[in-house]
């Protein structure tokens, strides 16, 4: 019974993850995602992980949330009214695609893979407990700081202002050929950028 | 068994993300194929953790960091977008064909 349960949500997943592209809207996109890892959380559950499927729903629910704002931000085709197809390289992409799966599977099904279950008696969130706080505390300490300097990246990356005016002010790209046209787009028009306020001294 | 359907599965998520990764031209779907080869990387995980090492605790540790990394990617990934929307009005991965050079 567990077992149908997992191959249904694991085809569930491929198939919520394969209308990820082939639906119209990108909120659509988003939120076929969102149920790809509902899935992949649920069988997280079912194969005795509860912490870490639980926390795959929990964070990708959220997760996709804020990503169906970005959708709305950047999305070109609201509502899904027309047909959306923004591709390029499309065959390469098929090809590499369908090549990582068939590698990916022949690994699978040419190893040996005996079966070592997890003991029905195991309490494996208080093990994980321990890990985390025990063993591999190090890791478990790195991955904080690392999401810490994330935050700090993306508010650096994504802020319109330095603190003494426009990060970029007066800076020019260098070009793309010797002596060439600056890379880019040139800033506000290439030329009316000589004045500069220095205002609150 | 159920550990092979899983792997295929997985298998199938990290073909289907690379699809995307490198087929859409707009950075936020490219995005959602990063997200979905690491969904395929969670579930692999998952699955030979339950089913192949017996519950190894460090195999929920890797599964922790693997949503860490969906994490950052995804804010540095959208933050990335914003800049580059900024300077360049770009949403689309063939406006920054500059950067080819």
């Amino acid at each position: 019974m567990t077992d149908l349960m997992i191959a249904l949500l694991t085809a569930f997943a491929v198939w919520t993850g394969w209308r990820v592209f082939r639906v119209d809207s990108m909120v659509r996109a988003s939120f076929a995602l969102m149920l790809s890892f509902v899935a992949v959380g649920a069988i997280g559950v079912l194969l005795s992980a509860p912490y870490i499927g639980v926390a795959t729903v929990f964070m990708m629910a959220v997760e996709m949330m804020v990503m169906a704002i970005f959708m709305v931000m950047f999305m070109m085709n609201p509502a899904g009214l027309n047909p959306m197809v923004m591709v390029h390289q499309h065959r390469l992409s098929i090809g590499a695609g369908i090549v990582a799966f068939i590698g990916l599977s022949a690994a699978v099904l040419l190893s040996p893979l005996p079966s070592n279950p997890v003991a029905a008696d195991t309490d494996v969130v208080a093990q994980l407990g321990h890990e985390l706080l025990g063993p591999s505390m190090l890791i478990f300490e790195t991955a904080g700081v690392t999401l810490l300097a994330t935050m700090v990246g993306a508010v650096i990356l994504s802020s319109r202002q330095g603190r003494f005016g426009s990060a970029d002010e007066g800076s020019r790209p260098p070009g793309l050929t010797e002596g060439g046209d600056p890379a880019g787009r040139q800033p506000e028009g290439g030329g009316g950028h000589g004045h500069h306020h220095h205002e609150g001294h | 068994m159920t550990l092979i359907i899983v792997l295929l599965g997985a298998a199938a998520l990290i073909g289907i993300g690379l699809y995307g990764a490198l087929s859409q031209q707009s950075f936020v779907m490219l995005m959602m194929g990063l997200e979905l080869m690491l969904n395929g990387a969670l579930l692999a995980i998952i699955g030979f953790w339950s089913l192949y090492l017996g519950g190894m605790p460090e195999g929920q540790l890797l599964a922790i960091i693997v949503m860490a990394v969906m994490a950052v990617e995804m804010a540095i990934g959208f933050a990335l977008i914003v800049a580059v929307y900024r300077k360049r009005q770009a949403d689309m991965t063939e406006s920054i064909g500059t950067l080819k050079q």
